[in-house]
């Protein structure tokens, strides 16, 4: 099997991995790296559970191969809070309820950060859009866009 | 139950909607899922074999050539293991042996050194077939017409409320006859009758399946799964495998998502039967997306033919139920479902002629099993629409309808139970007030048509009589407590209302009390399931039994050693304390190490350890040509939801305007997470009400995928939800609860066919009621041109 090198940054911490060509950055952050909080639901770029920021933007990881990481910067859920100080988005959604299973939750989270970095006042229907790759089978969303609404303000 | 209901502690933690105790960990990415575990460099990869034909004789199976490939570790097939298991009705084994009856199901199955040489070597097993006629609908099915798809089915084994018909396809056949409805139609001034078809649909948890099991060289097992039961995984794969429930090991991490999907055995057995050729090594089986949606258990689907009438008052005189479910290729959980579906099938009214026949029909399908407050969404589609036309048809104001006919306490019910104290008519009155029912509202354009429904519920949790729940209650040497427990965190909240009530129960603060996690069979008190919306019930009558036996042994020391009497002692906030002598000292004081006699004399008590048990000794069987008893159920949790919608003229497509659900939940010990379920329990419901059904076509499941079977997004929920609870105590509940995680999605489909009805004058014979087939239906009706 053929392998790339390839240096990137996650976290913030930068890092020098080997992986096959038909590895997805999914893959990679959860058996490499054993960042196992970006979690796998589809395999398929649908339900958005493995969304990550790559160079800032949010991507399926799961649609990503990791050789074509090098040289990007890659933030998971795991990088959102620092020494142990949660971000706002992650003490608003503990506030307003917008956790039941937990599986959705870290790319719900990533695809919000995305939001409230590229538009830290948005509407109801921009979070909403923002959130519509985000697929949550437990809370009905309710909860998830009111910790949103919340962290903008 | 009325002495230990005394010593209930008045506590400010029931109704205190606090903080999740898994919440942390979920927002950080640190809580740990069954996949986020290592197993070193001697785990073997999974993957199964698989049937291409829905029903098909396996005449040979041929596993050399996927023997000889490097990195083959094991191959097993339907011959190694014939046994035959199942939660009711024994009728399945883990791989197909002669015959297979579902399109998917496991022929034989590969462990290798990784994923892709195992999906090789499936590929080099070589299974003979010889097609069958296939079984693709219920009642067909049901008919003398059909080809058998168990011929068998004289020889299983199941528990004396299933009643098979062997030499038919009839897996179970439960009646209800009660009074007369022959004579009830004659004293009809008004009467319906319809036909309700609700398809297939998938739980869709957002974790797959998975399962990794490994066998120790004496022949223990251990099953590391994603289960909502592993104590019933325990039992089931014990008796499978012929070893015992003690050395069958089952550890059960947080569930990402179970909605019924992951209760009873599924797809675990496979690993499990790999482990036993591999002994030593651990073998995981991931499930794909599309082998989640095709190859799991589905949601039933049913066939119901519901007549129902009323006299001129509008006294619903008469029910008449006739039920196909489909069942697909094994009944052995469905088979429960189908009697659920019987002994509620008057739905929440008070019927006094009901004749019912809920019949669960093995077909060619996948297989249905439990599905979030199982039989009822199903139900409750036909009878509530059905009666939602009575109404109009008899002149009656639909609120009015409902309330007349709705089932109150004191009421003997179809199958001769007595109704509980309930809260239905304030749960319609909060729902009613909400989307102001009895307003007529204009649509906010010309291009749409606008109308309200309306629906009511009831479930009982669906299951043996006799399913116990046991913990264990502990503290450490600085006096906070951990909890012992064998129910599974799903996402509902069990976790923090189990650590509520252990701290309401013993007196200490609610930060101070742990879930010993996770669930493992070998040091976890024993649970049934994590099903039926029952243990905020029945887990919290254990789990505060265990808190009260803790309190008990402390005071009993502090009494002695202050020469007091218990009853004059309290714990508050982890302290002991005397309202006679006003002495105090904390629990860290005394709950490990006990504290000392006077003058030297040596030592009393010693490490606390409580133990709870709870299990409900009142439910009969019911008679099996009449479904007579004294007791079906043991409690009913009733409800009721209603909507106000706006319906496209130009593409069929519903607009929601507004939508509201009040449940009675008895008690609602965390306030937060009630509603949280009810909320999403609503959009599950209308996500299947609106989207949702695995589209099979001669057994082939033709969507499986998140592209072709859709699921409610954000995109679909931007309307007002109003949510409400009513307090009717549950009289043998933990301070009056009773559970509420199934019911919000039972009465959705139903409420939202009548808003669709109100709105176009349409009925539909089924969800899912997408744009199309409403477009197309108010085209016919000429509402459209």
């Amino acid at each position: 099997m053929a392998y790339s090198r390839i240096t990137l940054t996650v976290n913030g911490v930068p890092e020098s991995v080997d992986v096959p060509q038909s590895m997805t950055l999914l893959q990679m952050l959860r058996e490499k790296l054993s960042l196992t909080g970006t979690k796998n639901g589809c395999s398929a770029g649908e339900c958005g559970a493995c969304t990550v920021l790559m160079n800032g933007e949010p991507v399926n990881s799961c649609m990503v191969l990791a050789a074509e990481c090098d040289g990007v910067e890659i933030v998971t859920v795991e990088g959102l809070a620092k020494t142990g100080k949660l971000t706002k988005i992650q003490e608003t959604i503990i506030k307003t309820g917008g956790v039941q299973c937990g599986f959705c939750t870290p790319g719900m989270l990533i695809s919000a950060t995305a939001l409230l970095q590229r538009n830290p006042n948005p509407t109801e229907t921009q979070i909403r859009e923002a959130l519509v790759g985000n697929l949550c089978r437990c809370t009905g969303y309710y909860r998830i866009v009111e910790a949103v609404k919340e962290a903008a303000k | 139950m009325a002495n230990e209901k005394s010593q209930e502690k008045a506590s400010s933690l029931i109704g205190a909607s606090v903080t999740r105790n898994d919440v942390f960990e979920k927002v950080t990415g640190t809580a740990v899922y069954l996949d986020d575990i290592q197993f070193g460099n001697k785990l073997l990869y999974a993957r199964a074999v698989r049937s291409p034909y829905p029903h098909a004789l396996i005449k040979k199976v041929d596993t050399s050539k996927a023997e000889k490939l490097p990195g083959v570790k094991a191959i097993v097939t339907g011959k190694d293991f014939p046994e035959r298991m199942g939660l009711y009705i024994k009728d399945k084994t883990i791989f197909a042996v002669d015959r297979v009856r579902f399109l998917g199901e496991p022929v034989a199955a590969v462990a290798a050194i990784s994923e892709e040489i195992a999906m090789k070597a499936c590929e080099l097993v070589e299974v003979e077939y010889e097609p069958l006629e296939g079984v693709f609908d219920a009642e067909y099915g049901a008919s003398d017409k059909a080809p058998l798809i168990h011929p068998q089915l004289g020889e299983y084994d199941c528990p004396n409320f299933i009643f098979p018909k062997p030499g038919t396809n009839i897996a179970n056949h439960f009646k209800i006859r009660r009074g007369n409805c022959e004579e009830a139609w004659k004293k009809c001034e008004y009467i319906v009758e319809r036909t309700y078809r609700v398809p297939h649909i998938q739980h869709v948890p957002i974790e797959t399946h998975l399962a990794v099991a490994q066998m120790d060289e004496k022949g223990k097992v251990t099953l590391w799964a994603t289960s909502q039961s592993p104590f019933a995984q325990r039992n089931l794969l014990a008796k499978g495998l012929h070893i015992s429930q003690s050395d069958m090991r089952v550890i059960a991490p947080l569930v990402g998502g179970g909605f019924g999907s992951k209760a009873g055995v599924t797809m675990e057995g496979i690993p499990v039967a790999l482990a036993t050729k591999v002994k030593g090594w651990p073998v995981k089986f991931v499930m794909t997306r599309e082998e989640e949606f095709y190859t799991n258990f589905v949601r039933q689907g049913l066939i119901a033919h519901v007549k129902v009438g009323c006299d001129k008052d509008g006294n619903i005189l008469g029910l008449k139920n006739v039920m196909y479910w489909d069942a697909g290729a094994s009944a052995e959980y469905g088979s429960n479902v189908t009697r659920a579906g019987g002994y509620s099938s008057s739905g929440p009214y008070d019927i006094p002629n009901v004749e019912t026949d809920s019949i669960c029909v093995y077909t060619n399908h996948p297989i249905g099993g439990a599905y979030r407050g199982f039989g009822m969404s199903e139900l409750h589609t036909g009878i509530d629409q059905a009666i939602d036309e009575l109404a109009e048809k008899a002149g009656f104001d639909k609120v009015k309808f409902l309330k007349k006919n709705a089932v109150s306490e004191g009421d003997i019910l179809a199958t001769g139970m007595t109704m509980h104290a309930n809260g239905i008519q304030e749960c319609i009155d909060n729902v009613a007030k909400a989307i102001d029912f009895s307003k007529k509202e204009e649509p906010s354009s010309p291009d749409r048509l606008r109308g309200k429904g309306i629906a009511i519920m009831w479930k009982a949790p669906a299951m043996p009589p006799n399913p116990g729940s046991s913990a264990w209650v502990e503290l450490s040497e600085d006096g906070k407590v951990t909890v012992g427990l064998g129910g599974q965190e799903i996402g509902q909240g069990t976790f923090t209302v189990m650590a509520q009530i252990a701290a309401a129960s013993l007196g200490v603060k609610y930060e101070d009390v742990r879930i010993a996690g996770p669930v493992d069979t070998q040091y976890s008190p024993y649970e049934w399931q994590t099903v039926a919306s029952r243990l905020t019930w029945s887990m919290g009558n254990a789990v505060r039994a265990a808190a009260a036996d803790a309190r008990k042994q402390i005071l009993d020391v502090v009494a002695e050693a202050w020469n007091e009497t218990p009853e004059d002692l309290d714990i508050v906030d982890g302290v002991v304390v005397s309202y006679k002598s006003e002495q105090e000292t904390p629990l860290a004081n005394m709950v490990i190490y006990g504290l000392p006699k006077p003058n030297n004399q040596g030592w009393m008590g010693g490490p606390i350890v409580g133990r709870g048990s709870f299990m409900p000794k009142y439910v009969t069987n019911l008679d099996a040509e009449t479904g007579q008893g004294p007791r079906a159920v043991v409690h009913y949790t009733v409800g009721c939801e209603g909507l106000d919608i706006e319906i496209d003229k130009a593409t069929g497509r519903i607009h929601v305007v507004k939508a509201a659900a009040s449940f009675d939940v008895g008690k609602a010990i965390n306030p937060e997470l009630v509603k949280g379920q009810v909320e999403g329990g609503f959009i599950q419901g209308l996500s299947s009400a609106m989207f949702e059904e695995i589209r099979l076509r001669e057994g082939v499941m033709t969507n499986p995928s998140f592209v072709d079977y859709r699921i409610a997004t954000t995109a679909d929920t931007a309307f007002p939800l109003d949510t409400t609870y009513v307090e009717v105590p549950q009289d043998d509940g933990p301070w009056g609860a009773r559970g509420v995680g199934e019911h919000p999605m039972v009465p959705t489909i139903a409420a939202l066919g009548n808003a669709i009805y109100a709105a176009t004058g349409v009925r539909l014979v089924g969800p899912p009621y997408s744009a199309e087939k409403i477009y197309l239906a108010i085209l016919d009706a000429g509402l459209v041109k």
